[in-house]
């Protein structure tokens, strides 16, 4: 046992002073590692919620994709020829579906963005994907900032942005460029390569990797952040992650027989991609990154970074005064400060400040507070 | 004022909030994977660590650091307290558990000197003040423009553990008191303490008595929950065994063939961990493996829901204005953010004016200094000027007398060269210009050595 410090004595401030945290050491087993079922069991009750955005010109396959990712039909994917209109303006469309497994409930809500970068004049395109986004930060503030507030206030952020690029195979196009580049600095944004069964393999490395110079080159950080590792091997597990980005993926919702196999695949007259063969497609890899290991992840970096970043700024814009807890003036947002961009400036964890501040070449200087 | 809240339970099936919603259930033809879901909520948990923070409420000697010490079986600390001091007041430690690989930050808060002064009237408020101050500062934390709520120290407190002594009859009205005014803030665990002093018959009539006294004054104690299936049987037959009767001892005596945690005496020895003997174990089965969420839980959203609601209505904000019209947060801000305008602006122009005449006397005072200064400038100039005037009408009358001299001189030079010998006669006969010329010599020589 530690040589215990005596305690200070009984200070007449209400707060501890400087709680002076002392290991202990425990003679037997008191059954403290229980909370981590207790904290299972409460999850499982109050079921998961998961936000996800699809953004990407038509008949990239969106729709498929998304589809495939959740096994099921979350939307009636559109076959070209079947005579509907494209539409003339951006619209936004939202679904929410409950799936469940083993008992773990998941209450799926994705976006999808058909018209996106359809029409002749594309300016300004991505103004009501960034207006949409900061509505729903708008409606998680508002909430949060009622005075009778509900015990679990309903989540419908987006936690994850799969930004669709075309199968090119030379580089990002300029309104690529300029989308994500302001996307990233809202949301957590995941390209991907889409319908890359019209790529060799070579191509789709020569292509990776332009797009990853080309990201480099425009400052555009996407999911997952470097500036929010918290440790050596959150460092390790996703710098590899970060290779591979952008995925290559193929998306389908039909199933062939393959040597006796049912897979999920497309069909050609020259063979048949597999959507769960790694040597065809990396659809796993994108899989495993937004459902069965970064979930959790994507849902506490839109919270504590994207979301704090939102608030703070209406916070400030809205002329806030020098004294007092959070008096601030919160008329409704004004469209433009929904889709005005933000300085990216909350971090993770305090020692990441200095990270940021330096990395960060895309951060706007902060409007003088008045 | 306490503000006894029924709980607002928004339990509202899930059927029908999804039919409200209009959201599908899907169903999916394969495998998707995210039961892994609860696992990733898990880790994330672990790399965060945990905090749990116990209040203990009990006079001195009854017993609180040995049952925690005994609870979360280590030594945190040895000295006794004094029965001398004047007043209640908290002491809060923190300590770090670890267990396989949950880290757990625990931070024990025990009073000193409860129930020790004659005069008990303000003994609960120091407590009270306590909780309000932990709510304080999460709510302060909460309403910054800039927060990081995720890596905040939660130091508000989960549970109270309150130790009742074993008189054997009824509640002492201190500790009626004290629970009725902690009761909306904090979730109260009762515990009778020293329960080895009781005798089996004794200890039921004395828990039937106290229940029946919570209840009939309306102190809400914290119920373990019924409503999840896994937990619900148990925590519903604990619920009845309230207030669990504990001893507390770490000191191991050999009982059989083990060392057991025990109290020894001579008739005989209480084994803390023997379900017979006392409802220790109940107790750290209810705090620690089952519950030990629930009370966070019910401390975040109930408790600090309540003190925030309370804390911004005093402020004067409320979601509804008089007319029932639901107010935003809005207009109330704006009206006190114009308030607050016009006093900055009017202390502003308050300062402004003394400064300005400040600024005023000092000039005047300046202006006279220097006008005094010129004055005497003036006048030691004139002086000066007065001085240098006479020195040079001395100095011209002194020249003309040498000049005068040096004219006799020479005329008398002129008249001694003539007749020489009559000269030198003449000198001695006329002694009187001899010493005339002796004279001018020597004032001639004053003259060069002046000058």
């Amino acid at each position: 046992m530690d040589p215990l410090k005596r305690s200070p004595p009984p200070c007449p401030s209400p707060r501890p002073s400087s709680p002076r945290t002392q290991p202990c050491e425990m003679l037997g087993h008191v059954g403290i590692e229980t909370v981590l079922d207790q904290l299972k069991i409460k999850a499982m009750k109050t079921g998961f919620e998961f936000n996800i955005m699809v953004v990407g010109q038509t008949g990239l396959g969106k729709s498929t994709m998304v589809n495939t990712l959740f096994r099921s039909k979350v939307w009636k994917s559109t076959h070209p020829g079947t005579g509907v209109s494209m539409p003339q303006t951006l619209q936004l469309h939202s679904e929410t579906h409950v799936i469940e497994e083993k008992g773990v409930k998941l209450k799926l809500t994705v976006t999808d963005t058909p018209g996106f970068g359809d029409q002749i004049n594309n300016d300004k395109c991505w103004e009501p994907i960034l207006g949409y986004i900061n509505e729903q930060y708008e409606r998680y503030l508002q909430e949060e900032l009622l005075i009778t507030r509900q015990r679990h206030i309903p989540d419908t952020r987006v936690h994850c942005c799969v930004y669709f690029v075309p199968p090119t195979g030379h580089c990002l196009r300029p309104l690529d460029i300029e989308l994500l580049q302001r996307l990233c600095r809202t949301v957590n944004v995941v390209p991907v390569i889409a319908r890359a069964d019209s790529l060799t393999i070579e191509e789709r490395e020569v292509f990776r990797n332009r797009i990853q110079q080309n990201l480099k080159t425009h400052c555009i950080e996407v999911y997952p952040q470097k500036c929010f590792d918290e440790d050596i091997n959150d460092r390790i597990l996703n710098s590899k992650i970060r290779d591979r980005i952008p995925f290559a993926v193929v998306g389908a919702d039909r199933e062939h027989l393959v040597d006796g196999r049912c897979v999920l695949g497309r069909k050609t007259k020259w063979g048949v991609i597999e959507v769960e063969n790694m040597a065809h497609c990396e659809f796993p890899l994108l899989r495993d990154l937004l459902i069965r290991s970064h979930l959790q992840d994507l849902k506490d970096i839109t919270h504590n970074v994207h979301y704090e970043n939102y608030r703070v700024g209406r916070l400030n814009a809205s002329h806030l005064l020098p004294r007092g807890p959070g008096w601030v003036n919160l008329a409704p947002a004004t469209p433009e400060q929904l889709t005005s961009p933000r300085p990216l400036r909350a971090c993770r964890r305090p020692h990441d400040d200095s990270e940021e501040e330096s990395g960060l070449s895309m951060a706007n200087p902060r409007p003088a507070s008045s | 004022m306490a503000m006894k809240m029924t709980c607002m339970s928004s339990q509202v099936s899930d059927d029908e909030q999804r039919k409200r919603e209009k959201i599908r259930s899907l169903t999916m033809c394969g495998h998707v994977g995210f039961e892994s879901l609860p696992d990733q909520l898990v880790n994330r948990s672990i790399q965060q660590g945990f905090r749990f923070n116990i209040l203990c409420v009990g006079e001195t000697g009854i017993g609180k650091s040995t049952l925690i010490n005994t609870l979360f079986n280590t030594s945190f600390e040895d000295c006794e307290s004094s029965h001398f001091y004047p007043h209640v007041k908290l002491k809060a430690q923190t300590y770090e558990l670890q267990e396989s690989n949950v880290q757990l930050k625990l931070t024990v808060v025990s009073t000193v000197g409860f129930g020790d002064q004659t005069n008990k009237e303000e003994s609960y408020q120091p407590i009270v003040d306590y909780i309000d101050a932990q709510f304080e500062a999460y709510l302060q934390e909460e309403l910054k423009i800039e927060r990081s709520l995720f890596n905040y120290l939660d130091s508000r407190i989960h549970v109270c553990l309150y130790f009742i002594s074993p008189t054997g009859h009824s509640l002492k009205i201190l500790d009626l008191l004290t629970m009725k005014n902690l009761d909306s803030k904090v979730n109260i665990i009762p515990v009778i303490a020293q329960a080895d002093g009781i005798s089996k018959t004794e200890l039921q009539k004395f828990k039937m008595a106290l229940m029946s006294e919570l209840v009939s004054n309306g102190v809400q104690i914290y119920q373990f929950p019924t409503d999840d299936d896994s937990v619900a049987k148990i925590n519903a037959a604990m619920n009845g065994q309230l207030p669990f009767a504990v001893v507390g001892s770490m000191t191991e005596v050999k009982v059989g063939n083990k060392m057991v945690k025990a109290r020894q005496y001579p008739w005989g020895v209480v084994q803390v961990e023997n379900e017979n003997h006392c409802d220790f174990v109940k107790l750290r089965e209810m705090l620690i493996c089952t519950n030990m969420e629930d009370l966070r839980e019910q401390t975040h959203s109930r408790h600090y829901e309540l003190y925030r609601r309370c804390k911004l209505e005093e402020m004067g904000f409320a979601d509804v204005g008089p007319e029932s019209q639901p107010v935003s947060l809005q207009q109330m801000y704006d009206v006190k953010r114009q308030e607050f305008c016009r006093e900055v602006q009017r202390k502003e122009e308050e300062l402004k004016r003394v400064y300005v005449q400040r600024v005023r006397e000092k000039e005047a005072l300046f202006k006279e200094a220097r006008r005094e200064l010129l004055a005497k400038f003036e006048h030691l100039k004139r002086v000066h000027q007065e001085e240098t005037m006479r020195l040079e009408e001395k100095r011209r009358s002194l020249e003309e007398e040498v000049i005068a001299f040096s004219k006799k001189k020479v005329a008398s030079e002129v008249f001694q060269n003539q007749p020489f010998l009559a000269v030198g006669s003449n000198l001695r006969k006329e002694p009187q210009l001899v010493t005339f010329m002796g004279k001018c010599f020597q004032v001639q020589g004053q003259y060069i050595s002046q000058s």
